[in-house]
C-alpha cells in the first residue's frame, strides 16, 4: 500500500502570498485592514469636525470686541428662544413642512403611474426622466427659476399670454404666500423648493408602489370595493413608508438650504442664510454653530416619526 | 375595477410632471443660445453661438473649469479607494457596530449640506489650516465616499464569494484574485460609482461655500455672477455646461448598472 503523501499546503511561496493566505486565515485582521481608512477618514474628519462644531456652540461671542473666547456658556442655545431667533426657525420649518406635502401631492401621480402602468422601455424611460433632473446641477435649476421667474421672464409671458394677471395678482395678494413679484414671493421660493426636491419624492413612493402586490387590488375589487375605495384604503396607507422615506429627503434639505431663499423670495432669513451670515459677515461662529444644532435636532424629531411610519424600510 | 389602462387624469398628471421637471432645464439650453445680451426676456429673440466662443475666451470661466475639474477628479479617486473599502468590509460579515459605520457613512448627504461645511470650516480654523483647494477636496471625498459605497456593495452582493475562494484555492495570491476576480466583477459599478460621485462633486456648492476660501470653483463663479448680473450671456452658457457635465453620468451610470437592481444614484445627493 503506497501512501500518497497530500502535500500541506505549504507556507513559503511569495510573500505576497502568503500575506493572503494570513488575511483568510485571520478574517479579524482582514476586516481591520479595510475598515481602518474610511474609519480614519469618516471619525477623524467628519465626526470630529461635527463634536467640534457643537464644542463651539457653547464658546462666548463678545459683541464689542467681536472676539470668540472660548469661555462655556449657554447663552448661544438661549438666544435660539429669543423672538427674532425663533421667528428664523418657525419660517423655516413650515416652509420644509409645507414643500414636503405639496412635493407629495405632486409626485404621487408620476410615481403611481410609472409604477403600474409603465413596463419595460417606458418604464426606463421615465426612471431616467425623473434621475436626469435629480442629478442635474442644483446651482443651475435654482438659476434656471430666476430665469423663469424675473420680471420679463418666461411664467410672465405665459401669464400674460393665457390671460391670467388678474389671478396672479390676487394670489400674490395674499399675506403670507405672496409678495411683490413672484421671484419675491413666498410663493416662488416654494415653488422652486417643490422642483428642486421633488425626484427624491418621486423614486421612493414609486418603489414602494412596486412592492404593493397586484392581486390585492384585484382582491379589492373582488370584495366590492369602489376605486376610490382601493385608492384610500389599500393604495394609499400601503405607500405610505414611501411618503414617509421621500419626505426624509424633502423636509431635510428645505431645512438646511441658504442659496435658494437668497436667490428667490422675500428678505427675511432662514435657518441655512443665518448659520451663514453669522460665521461669515458677523464672525460670530458660536451662534451660527448653535443655529446649525436647529436642524440637527428637527431632523432627528422628524426621522423618529417617520421611523414609525416604517420609512426606513422604504429607503 | 383595476382596468389595465390608466385614467387620462392619472397621464396627463404624470407626463404633466415630467414635462414640469425638465421644462427648466430646458430653458438653460435655450437661453445659451439667445442673441439677446441683457435681460432675461422671453421669448428669445434669435439664435447664436457666439457665446459659447466669448465664455470659452474668459480667463475667469476657464480657471474655475479648471479647478472644478481637478477637484472633482481628486475627491472622486479618494471616495473610490474609501467607498470600495468600506463596501468590502461591511458586504458580507456581521460584526458590532456594522449599522454605525454604514450611518456614518450616510450621514453627510443625509445631512443638509451646511452642517458638514460648517463643522469642516470650524475644526479647518480650530487646527490653523487655510481654506483652500485641499479643504474642498476634503469635504467633497468625504460625501462623495457614500455614491461609490451604495454602488459597490449592491454589485458585490450578488457576485458569490466562492469565486474569490476558488481564486484562491487555484493558487492565485490576494492581488491576483484582486486583479482577474474581484476587479472585472466590481468595474462597470465602481466605474458609475465613480461617475455619480464626479458629477456630484462637480456641482457642489453648499459645503464648497464654507470650505473654498479664496479658491473659485465652478458652481461658486455661477453664484457670484446671479448676485451680480453683468454678463447674462456668459451666465447662461456656463450653466449649460455644468447641466451637461452633471446630468451625461447619470446617463452612463444607468447603462452601466442596468439589469441589476436600481443602485444607480439611490440614496440621493
Amino acid at each position: 500500500m503506497t501512501s500518497v503523501a497530500i502535500p500541506h499546503t505549504p507556507a513559503n511561496g511569495s510573500p505576497l502570498r502568503r500575506f493572503s493566505n494570513l488575511l483568510y486565515r485571520r478574517p479579524n485582521l482582514y476586516l481591520s485592514m479595510l475598515l481602518v481608512p474610511p474609519l480614519l477618514w469618516f471619525g477623524a474628519i467628519y465626526l470630529g469636525s461635527l463634536l467640534t462644531l457643537l464644542w463651539q456652540g457653547f464658546y462666548t461671542f463678545d459683541d464689542f470686541t467681536m472676539a470668540v473666547t472660548p469661555d462655556l456658556t449657554l447663552a448661544n442655545f438661549a438666544a435660539l428662544f429669543q423672538p427674532s431667533n425663533f421667528d428664523i426657525i418657525l419660517r423655516t420649518l413650515s416652509m420644509a413642512i409645507v414643500v414636503s406635502i405639496a412635493s407629495a401631492i405632486v409626485a404621487f401621480p408620476i410615481a403611481y403611474y410609472m409604477a403600474r402602468y409603465t413596463t419595460g422601455k417606458t418604464k426606463a424611460f421615465f426612471y431616467i426622466a425623473v434621475m436626469m433632473p435629480m442629478w442635474a446641477s442644483y446651482i443651475v435649476k435654482a438659476y434656471a427659476w430666476t430665469l423663469l421667474l424675473a420680471k420679463g421672464g418666461v411664467a410672465q409671458w405665459f401669464v400674460q399670454h393665457l390671460g391670467l394677471e388678474p389671478v396672479l395678482q390676487l394670489v400674490l395678494g395674499i399675506p403670507g404666500v405672496g409678495g411683490s413679484t413672484l421671484s419675491t414671493s413666498h410663493l416662488g421660493r416654494f415653488m422652486v423648493f417643490v422642483y428642486i426636491w421633488l425626484p427624491f419624492m418621486i423614486l421612493p413612493i414609486q418603489a414602494s408602489l412596486e412592492r404593493l402586490p397586484p392581486s390585492l387590488l384585484q382582491a379589492s375589487a373582488d370584495l366590492g370595493a369602489k376605486p376610490r375605495q382601493t385608492f384610500m384604503q389599500v393604495i394609499l396607507p400601503l405607500s405610505i413608508p414611501g411618503i414617509a422615506a421621500g419626505s426624509i429627503f424633502t423636509f431635510s434639505l428645505t431645512l438646511g438650504d441658504f442659496i435658494v431663499p437668497q436667490l428667490v423670495g422675500p428678505p427675511g432669513y432662514f435657518v441655512g442664510s443665518m448659520v451663514y451670515a453669522q460665521q461669515g459677515a458677523i464672525g460670530n461662529m458660536p451662534m451660527a454653530a448653535a443655529f446649525t444644532l436647529v436642524p440637527i435636532v428637527l431632523i432627528a424629531i422628524y426621522l423618529s416619526i417617520v421611523k414609525r411610519l416604517g420609512a426606513f424600510d422604504a429607503l | 375595477m383595476h382596468s389595465e389602462k390608466a385614467s387620462f387624469g392619472l397621464k396627463i398628471a404624470a407626463w404633466g410632471g415630467l414635462v414640469f421637471l425638465h421644462f427648466p432645464i430646458l430653458i438653460i439650453f435655450l437661453y445659451a443660445f439667445n442673441t439677446e445680451d441683457a435681460a432675461f426676456s422671453f421669448p428669445p429673440k434669435g439664435f447664436t453661438l457666439k457665446w459659447i466662443g466669448v465664455a470659452f475666451s474668459r480667463p475667469d470661466v476657464l480657471e474655475a473649469i479648471k479647478l472644478s475639474l481637478q477637484i472633482a477628479s481628486i475627491a472622486t479617486l479618494i471616495a473610490m479607494v474609501l467607498g470600495t473599502l468600506a463596501s468590502a468590509a461591511l458586504y458580507r460579515r456581521d460584526f458590532f457596530g456594522k449599522q454605525g459605520i454604514s450611518l456614518m457613512l450616510i450621514l453627510p448627504i443625509a445631512l443638509p449640506g451646511i452642517i458638514t461645511g460648517i463643522a469642516l470650516l470650524a475644526t479647518f480654523k480650530t487646527l490653523g489650516i487655510e481654506p483652500g483647494m485641499f479643504t474642498i477636496i476634503v469635504g467633497h471625498a468625504t460625501f462623495c465616499v457614500v455614491i461609490v459605497y451604495n454602488n459597490v456593495i449592491a454589485r458585490l452582493r450578488r457576485t458569490s464569494h466562492s469565486l474569490i475562494e476558488a481564486s484562491m484555492d487555484l493558487g492565485a495570491d490576494g492581488w491576483q484574485t484582486f486583479r482577474y476576480i474581484i476587479l472585472p466583477n466590481l468595474g462597470s459599478a465602481l466605474l458609475a460609482g465613480g461617475m455619480l460621485a464626479f458629477a456630484l462633486s462637480f456641482d457642489e456648492i453648499i459645503v464648497t461655500t464654507f470650505t473654498a476660501g479664496h479658491e473659485r470653483t465652478l458652481p461658486l463663479w455661477l453664484l457670484n455672477q446671479l448676485s451680480r448680473p453683468r454678463d447674462v450671456p456668459v451666465t447662461n452658457v456656463v450653466a449649460m455646461l455644468v447641466m451637461i457635465v452633471t446630468m451625461l453620468p447619470i446617463l452612463g451610470a444607468y447603462y452601466l448598472t442596468r439589469g441589476g437592481e436600481s443602485v444607480a444614484g439611490s440614496g440621493g445627493k
